[in-house]
């Protein structure tokens, strides 16, 4: 039982990343038809800024330790950060402590700009093109990105750790009655989750709720029809496509802590991000949350041990298989709609 | 077409061109002048360094191409001489290989056996490579190895640990000086026992390819060897990122160590989840929990940070050594690079100068003269004590360093401190033992 417990909070974990970037994706796909295979590296950029910020802050200069000799044998010199003389030791500490949050604000403006300029110069003149030219554009320019990220930062992970508060792990088994320490859930991967369901609904009511979110939903279902009646549809899925970069980002910039960042883990997660979204139903964004969650915990059941000894290789191929099965069953995805990609 | 030139009598002309020119400088120099390929001829002689310069371990590539420039430039008498000054062989004098000064080009591996077989095969073909050394990875060293025998050139091998290299996949005109899972199983488990007491029982999660099924193999034999008992162990894909469904049924088993047999970012990504999920915080069995990361290694000990404090490994050099060779190339490693060697930096900076030394000592770059120079050669001064480079399988046998994270670390580049040197008696094995028979070095080839 406890076993159970704990593979579906980490497939609710796991499911929180996928359905983010599955959003993300989905938006731009039902606003502009795209299909953007360069969000993954939205994602990355995401996390960079995690990375960006936190050397921002650490920026520092040299002070020589007495005494000390580094390994030529020259005097042993220390690292104080620039902050630490601005704010003094404690609160500078504090502020770099804090770093991966404190990225939160500085992504959105990041992210944003980056979406725009993305779709402004680049994908803006793939609307009109098949399919298949815009997967490998975005594609390309995917790679482009990874390789610009890989040039200034290298290619090893670069660890970025959750603030010292949100070290460790919460016991839950003690919390509903089983044993203490059977049941832990480290404490990052909790805000995750809660960090992914706030994203999500804020997303869902912002287009739910605004007569912005209103007339893009309209021009999801119809573009030509809002055009007709006088708005500038263009303009506004300009903004979804800077928004949707946000999401990705601040998805990645909230998993830094849970690995450290490097510049491939957009591609690791592209590939199951589509499979969400083909899975969810191409264009239903509650269908990427709920295919988010469903793949992720499935997943997390597939790696256990007595899994894989019924079914070897189970783990590494679950998510293609329900891949097949519900696009057999259902061809448009669970919650996809009619007429989405078929014309 | 309406725009473009392109005729189809135009288009044969440009390819005939082409394929001449392309054909050109193959031609020349795989002609084999003296009975094998790629016989320097000129005043010069050509190594091929392959390396991954892309992919995810590009920084190890970059630092074994470090450490290439600067054997270069020490075999042809620039710098401070490095280690040529603690070799215990004297043959080299600074001037070259044979006299011919020492130039190279190199090739990217990309950590894909194909793009490294292809970068080795064009260095070979059109550059005229002599010898082909690098890259950080078993399935490249097992593929361009055997690249490597068919044209007919030595193959250095860079960073490899997997029994396989010198194993089942060995070929004469091969050569290892990095060490392998068994040595790294032989040499952790007394170390281990002596920590963690006899009565463990170990969980393996496995990164499921060749050089994960030879250590994990490894481990467990030598663990089980000392009274551990293994009491499961997955195999997880290569790709795998997240690892925390992994981690958690081993919250659920009875075991109180995590071997981790991943390399690389897989490692950074497993370590970082195991730590994340409490697991150096329990206590298992009334013993409190350990982890054990089998092969480390310091570039990815940084990706992990903080995580690797306390946590046994093993591994080929260490630039903390404070033998006179290692001083000697950390000395003039750092004075050109401004920080450390890396011991992927560290064996490939040793290769270049042992097949150097092999040819001189030769007299003639032939690879089957090599062969015989290097077979069976002992020598000392180069950061491992004394070290055989063993006949029989081309894998050389010197004392294991078993290292574990720092506790306070005094810089970025200090996180592992050496907890024991295993004495090389300790980590050799018969040329047959089970876990690297199988295969035959075949006969040493000259090429064209």
């Amino acid at each position: 039982m406890d076993a159970i417990i704990l593979q579906i909070l980490n497939g609710l974990d796991k499911g929180s990343a996928y359905a983010l970037i599955a959003l993300g994706l989905t938006l731009i796909f039902g606003t502009l038809g795209v299909v953007n295979f360069a969000h993954g590296a939205l994602f990355m950029i995401g996390a960079f800024c995690a990375v960006t910020l936190s050397r921002l802050l650490s920026l520092s200069h040299k002070v020589e330790v007495p005494g000390a000799v580094d390994f030529l044998g020259n005097p042993q010199m220390r690292d104080v950060p620039y902050i630490y003389d601005l704010f003094g030791e404690s609160l500078g500490a504090g502020i770099i402590d804090w770093a991966v949050p404190l990225s939160i604000l500085f992504a959105i403006p990041v992210m944003i700009l980056i979406g725009v300029i993305m779709e402004r110069g680049l994908i803006k003149h793939f609307y009109k093109r098949p399919h298949a030219d815009q997967i490998l554009v975005t594609f390309g320019l995917a790679i482009v990105l990874q390789e610009v990220i890989k040039y200034y930062y290298g290619a090893n992970p670069i660890p970025t750790p959750a603030p010292s508060a949100f070290v460790g792990s919460f016991d839950f088994g003690a919390l509903v009655g089983f044993e203490p320490r059977t049941i832990i859930y480290p404490y990052w991967r909790l805000v995750y989750f809660a960090f992914a369901a706030l994203i999500i609904g804020a997303v869902f009511a912002f287009l739910q709720f605004t007569t912005f979110g209103m007339v893009v939903r309209a021009g999801m279902a119809d573009r030509e029809t809002v055009g007709l009646l006088g708005i500038n549809i263009d303009k506004r899925f300009t903004i979804m496509f800077g928004l949707a970069a946000a999401v990705a980002g601040l998805a990645g910039v909230m998993y830094t802590p849970i690995n450290s960042p490097n510049y491939h883990m957009g591609m690791d997660f592209l590939v199951l991000s589509f499979v969400v979204v083909v899975v969810g139903g191409m264009g239903s964004l509650p269908g990427a949350v709920l295919a988010g969650f469903l793949l992720g915990i499935l997943e997390s059941f597939a790696s256990m041990r007595e899994v894989i000894a019924i079914i070897p290789g189970i783990n590494q191929v679950i998510i293609y298989l329900v891949a097949i099965v519900i696009l057999l069953t259902r061809p448009r995805g669970l919650m996809g709609r009619k007429g989405v990609m078929e014309d | 077409m309406s725009k473009g030139n392109l005729t189809r009598r135009g288009v044969l002309k440009t390819g005939a061109v082409a394929g001449a020119g392309l054909a050109l400088p193959t031609y020349l120099s795989a002609a084999g002048h003296e009975g094998f390929t790629n016989a320097p001829t000129g005043s010069t002689v050509t190594l091929g360094f392959n390396v991954p310069q892309s992919g995810p371990y590009a920084d190890e590539g970059a630092d074994e191409l470090r450490a290439y420039e600067l054997a270069v430039e020490h075999l042809n008498g620039e710098g401070d001489g490095g280690m040529l000054n603690t070799f215990s062989s004297k043959a080299l004098d600074g001037t070259g290989i044979l006299g011919k000064k020492v130039e190279y080009v190199t090739g990217d591996t990309q950590t894909k056996s194909d793009a490294a077989r292809a970068s080795a095969k064009s260095m070979i073909e059109k550059d005229g490579a002599v010898m082909i050394t690098g890259g950080s990875s078993s399935g490249v060293a097992v593929a361009v190895q055997a690249l490597c025998q068919e044209a007919g050139v030595i193959f250095m091998a860079g960073l490899t640990h997997s029994n396989d290299t010198t194993g089942k996949d060995k070929r004469a005109n091969g050569f290892r000086h990095f060490f392998n899972s068994y040595m790294s199983g032989a040499a952790l488990a007394p170390v281990l026992a002596a920590n963690y007491g006899t009565d463990r029982k170990a969980y393996h999660l496995t990164a499921d390819y060749n050089w994960g099924y030879t250590t994990e193999e490894a481990v467990k034999s030598s663990t089980e060897a000392m009274g551990w008992e293994t009491v499961g162990s997955v195999l997880t894909p290569l790709t795998q990122t997240d690892f925390s469904s992994y981690i958690t049924p081993v919250l659920q088993s009875d075991a109180d160590v995590l071997v981790l047999n991943h390399y690389g970012g897989n490692m950074v990504n497993s370590l970082t989840n195991a730590v994340q999920f409490g697991l150096r915080d329990r206590i298992v069995n009334g013993k409190q929990f350990e982890i054990v990361v089998p092969l480390y290694s310091r570039l990815m000990a940084k990706g992990a940070g903080a995580n690797v404090k306390g946590i046994f490994g093993s591994t080929n050099w260490h630039w903390s050594l404070q033998d006179e060779g290692s001083k000697a190339f950390v000395q003039s490693f750092g004075t050109k690079y401004g920080f450390p060697p890396s011991q992927a930096a560290h064996t490939c900076y040793v290769q270049a100068l042992l097949y150097a030394d092999a040819v001189q000592r030769a007299g003639s770059f032939a690879p089957c003269a090599v062969v015989e120079a290097l077979e069976g050669f002992e020598f000392d001064g180069m950061g491992n004590g004394k070290t055989l480079y063993r006949a029989e399988d081309h894998q050389c046998f010197k004392d294991v360093l078993v290292v574990k994270g720092k506790e306070n670390p005094s810089s970025e580049f200090d996180l592992l401190e050496i907890v024991e040197v295993t004495p090389v008696e300790q980590v050799t094995y018969a040329p047959d033992h089970p876990q690297v028979a199988g295969g035959s070095l075949g006969t040493c080839n000259n090429g064209a």
